[in-house]
C-alpha cells in the first residue's frame, strides 16, 4: 500500500543513487557504509560480474556518476602504473646520481694532474709538499687482490655449488646452504677483524715475513667473502639444467662425474660465468677487508708476502682527514670514479652474459 | 674382453669417487671457515659481555665500559634504512612483477638494479658523502646514513619482493581479474596479501644487510666517540661495526681493548644472525 505513493521514477531514482554510493564503497573511498545493507545482494552482483553488471544498468540510465565511477576505475589504474614506474626508475635515478655526484666532487683533480698522470703515476704521497696524485699502485693492489682471490675463490665456490646440487644428499645440502648463507651474513669488518687479529699472526711465524697485514692475506680473506655469491649463483644455474639431460647421458652410459663434467656444466656455462663475474666484483669493491687486512703501503707489489693498499681501503683511510674540497679531497673522488667504472664494467659484463646465453632448456647445448 | 670392460669401469668409478671427494672437500672447507670464524668470536668475546658491556656507554677514552650507544645507534640505522629502502623496493619489485612487459626501457631498469647491487660499499660512502652530508646539508647523522644505507639495500629489497611475488600462483590473479576487480585491486588485495610473508622476509634481510655494512657510515653517520644517544635524526651516532673498525686500528690501546673488540663482533654477529635465524624459520 504505501509503496503505491511513490511514483515509480522516484523509487528508480533512490535506488540509483543508493546504487552509485555503493560503487564509491566498492572502491573503498565512501564513508557511507550504512547504505551497505539493504542492498547486499546487489553489492555482491555488481562487485563480481562486470559484464552483468553493465547488462543490468540498461534497465536504468546510466548516470553522469556511473559514467564518472567507471572513468575512476581507469584512472586510477592508469594512476599507480605510472606511479610504480616512477619508482621503479629510482634504482636507475640512483645509479645516475652516485655517477654525477662522483664526478662532480672527482672532476676538479684534474685540473692539477692530467688523466694519464693519475692513472699512471706511480706515486700516492696525497699529503707531502707537492703532493703526488698517481693511482697506478693502488689500481694493481685492487686488480692483483682481486685475481688471487679469484684463484681461491673460483675452484672453491663452483666445487662447492656442484656438490651441493649434484651429489650432497638432501639432508647433507640443507646443512651446508644455511652454512654459505651464514658466511655471506658475515659482516665485512668481522672478517676483516678475523684476518687481523688471528691469521695475520699466523701466517707471520708459519711464512717468517715481516707482517702478516698484506695482499696473501687479504685475498684470503676477499676469497671467503665471494664463495657465497660465486657458489649460490653457480647453483641456481645448475639446478636449472632440465632433467632431460642429465637422464640422456646416464642412460647412456656414462657416469655421474662424466655427465657433472661433459654435461651439466658446459649447459650451465653462462650462469656459472655471471656468478664469477659478479663474485669478483664483490671482491674489488669490498672495502673493510682490504682496509683492515691488505696491510696500507701504496707499492706496486713484488711478492703476495707484500703489504698492498687497494682502492678502496685509500678512500676509506684518507677521506677522514682530507680537508673538505681539497685536491686530496677530488683525488680520491676520482679514485672512486676509477672503482665504480671498474664494477661497472664487471656487472655489464655479467649482465650481458646472463641475459644473452640465458639458458632455455635443451636448446642452450 | 669382459676382464678390460670391468677393469675400464672400476677406473672410472674410482675417478669418480675421488673426484666427489674432492667436491666434498670444497664444501668442508666453506663450513670450517665458517665454524672457525664464529668459534673464535665466541670463544673470545664471550668473557667480555656482561650486562654493564650491554647498557654501558664506554669510558676512560674507549678502554672501559659498553657498547649501548654502538648497539642502539645500528638500530636506527638499519631500521632508517629500512624504512627508506622498504616502500621503494616493494613499489619497484610490484612494477617490475606485475606491470612491466618486456620492452627496452624495462632491460634498463634492470640493468640499473642490477648496476646498483654491484656498487662498492665504499662509493656508496661517497656518494652518501656528497650528496646527503654536503650538498643536503645534513651533516653527519642518522638520517643522510640511513638514505645512504637504504640506497644500497634497495636492489636485495627489489630482489626479494619480486621472489615473493613470482610466488604468488597466477591463478589467484586471473580469478580476481575475472570477478571484474582492475589491476590495481587485484594487486591491492589479491597479491600483495599473499607475498606479504616472503616480502617480510626479505626486509628482515635488508635490515641485517644494512646493520653489517661499515664502509657506507664512515663518512655519513658514525663517529668514534658519543657519549649520549641519539635523540634526534639528525644526530650522528656510534655503530657496532665502526666501532670494531676503530677500536681494532685506531684505538688508543688496541692491546688492551682486545676483549672488547671481540666482544663488539659477538654482539654484531649475535644481532645479524638473529635475523637470519627468523627469516629461515619461516
Amino acid at each position: 500500500m504505501p509503496r503505491s505513493h511513490t511514483p515509480a521514477w522516484e523509487r528508480e531514482k533512490k535506488f540509483n543513487a543508493a546504487r552509485v554510493i555503493h560503487s564509491f564503497r566498492i572502491d573503498g573511498l565512501s564513508p557511507f557504509g550504512f547504505v551497505e545493507f539493504p542492498f547486499r545482494h546487489y553489492i555482491k552482483w555488481q562487485n563480481s560480474l562486470t559484464l552483468g553488471t553493465l547488462t543490468y544498468f540498461r534497465h536504468f540510465s546510466f548516470s553522469n556518476r556511473e559514467i564518472e565511477m567507471s572513468n575512476k576505475r581507469r584512472i586510477t589504474e592508469r594512476t599507480m602504473h605510472t606511479l610504480f614506474f616512477v619508482v621503479a626508475s629510482a634504482s636507475i635515478v640512483i645509479l645516475f646520481m652516485i655517477m654525477v655526484f662522483l664526478f662532480m666532487e672527482g672532476m676538479p683533480i684534474f685540473n692539477e694532474v692530467s688523466v694519464k698522470d693519475f692513472i699512471f703515476g706511480k706515486y700516492w704521497y696525497p699529503t707531502s709538499e707537492p703532493p703526488d696524485f698517481g693511482i697506478l699502485s693502488l689500481i694493481v693492489a685492487s686488480l692483483s687482490v682481486t685475481l688471487l682471490s679469484a684463484l681461491i675463490s673460483i675452484p672453491l665456490g663452483i666445487l662447492t655449488a656442484i656438490y651441493i646440487a649434484e651429489i650432497a644428499s638432501k639432508k647433507v645440502s640443507e646443512i651446508i646452504k644455511p652454512m654459505v648463507e651464514l658466511l655471506a651474513a658475515l659482516p665485512s669488518v668481522v672478517i676483516g677483524f678475523f684476518g687481523m687479529v688471528l691469521v695475520a699472526p699466523f701466517l707471520q711465524n708459519v711464512f717468517n715475513i715481516p707482517t702478516g697485514l698484506n695482499l696473501f692475506n687479504a685475498s684470503l680473506m676477499l676469497a671467503f667473502m665471494s664463495i657465497p655469491t660465486i657458489c649460490s649463483i653457480s647453483e641456481d644455474a645448475i639446478h636449472s639444467v632440465p632433467n632431460s639431460l642429465r637422464e640422456a647421458s646416464l642412460a647412456l652410459g656414462a657416469t655421474h662425474l662424466e655427465t657433472i663434467l661433459k654435461v651439466i656444466l658446459p649447459a650451465s656455462l653462462s650462469g656459472i660465468s655471471t656468478a664469477v663475474i659478479l663474485g669478483m666484483s664483490r671482491a674489488i669493491g669490498e672495502t673493510m677487508v682490504v682496509l683492515m687486512v691488505a696491510g696500507g703501503a701504496a707499492f706496486i707489489p713484488e711478492s703476495i708476502f707484500d703489504p698492498v693498499r687497494p682502492m678502496p681501503a685509500s678512500i676509506a683511510s684518507e677521506m677522514a682527514e682530507a680537508p673538505f674540497r681539497s685536491a686530496h679531497y677530488h683525488a680520491l673522488f676520482a679514485t672512486g670514479i676509477v672503482l665504480f667504472i671498474f664494477t661497472l664494467l664487471f656487472n655489464i659484463v655479467a649482465d650481458h652474459i646472463a641475459y644473452k646465453y640465458k639458458q632455455v632448456g635443451e636448446a642452450t647445448l | 674382453m669382459s676382464v678390460s670392460v670391468s677393469s675400464l669401469q672400476r677406473r672410472r668409478n674410482f675417478l669418480q669417487k675421488i673426484v666427489f671427494n674432492v667436491f666434498r672437500l670444497a664444501a668442508l672447507i666453506n663450513g670450517l671457515a665458517l665454524f672457525i670464524i664464529v668459534y673464535f668470536m665466541i670463544a673470545n668475546g664471550w668473557k667480555a659481555i656482561n650486562w654493564t658491556f650491554l647498557t654501558q656507554p664506554p669510558v676512560d677514552s674507549m678502554t672501559k665500559g659498553g657498547i649501548l650507544p654502538c648497539i642502539v645507534g645500528t638500530l636506527c640505522l638499519s631500521i632508517g634504512a629500512i624504512l627508506i629502502a622498504m616502500p621503494i623496493g616493494v613499489a619497484s619489485a610490484i612494477y617490475l612483477n606485475e606491470y612491466a612487459g618486456h620492452g627496452r626501457v624495462i632491460r634498463l631498469i634492470k640493468l640499473g638494479i642490477n648496476n646498483l647491487a654491484g656498487v662498492p660499499s665504499i662509493v656508496f660512502g661517497l656518494f652518501g658523502l656528497a650528496v646527503f652530508v654536503v650538498w643536503l646539508k645534513m651533516g653527519v647523522s642518522i638520517i643522510a646514513g640511513s638514505l645512504t644505507l637504504g640506497a644500497m639495500t634497495l636492489p636485495v629489497m627489489i630482489g626479494s619482493t619480486e621472489e615473493a611475488l613470482r610466488a604468488v600462483p597466477d591463478t589467484y590473479r586471473e580469478a580476481s581479474l575475472g570477478l571484474g576487480a582492475t589491476k590495481w585491486q587485484t594487486i591491492y588485495r589479491v597479491v600483495l596479501p599473499t607475498a606479504l610473508p616472503g616480502i617480510l622476509t626479505g626486509t628482515i634481510l635488508g635490515i641485517s644487510r644494512a646493520a653489517g655494512e661499515t664502509a657506507p657510515i664512515m663518512f655519513t653517520a658514525a663517529v668514534f666517540f658519543t657519549p649520549s644517544l641519539p635523540v634526534s635524526i639528525f644526530d650522528e651516532v656510534m655503530a657496532l661495526p665502526y666501532h670494531i673498525y676503530v677500536l681494532a686500528t685506531a684505538g688508543t690501546e688496541i692491546e688492551a681493548t682486545r676483549h672488547l673488540q671481540y666482544g663488539t663482533a659477538l654482539v654484531l654477529i649475535a644481532i645479524i644472525y638473529r635475523f637470519r635465524l627468523r627469516k629461515r624459520m619461516q
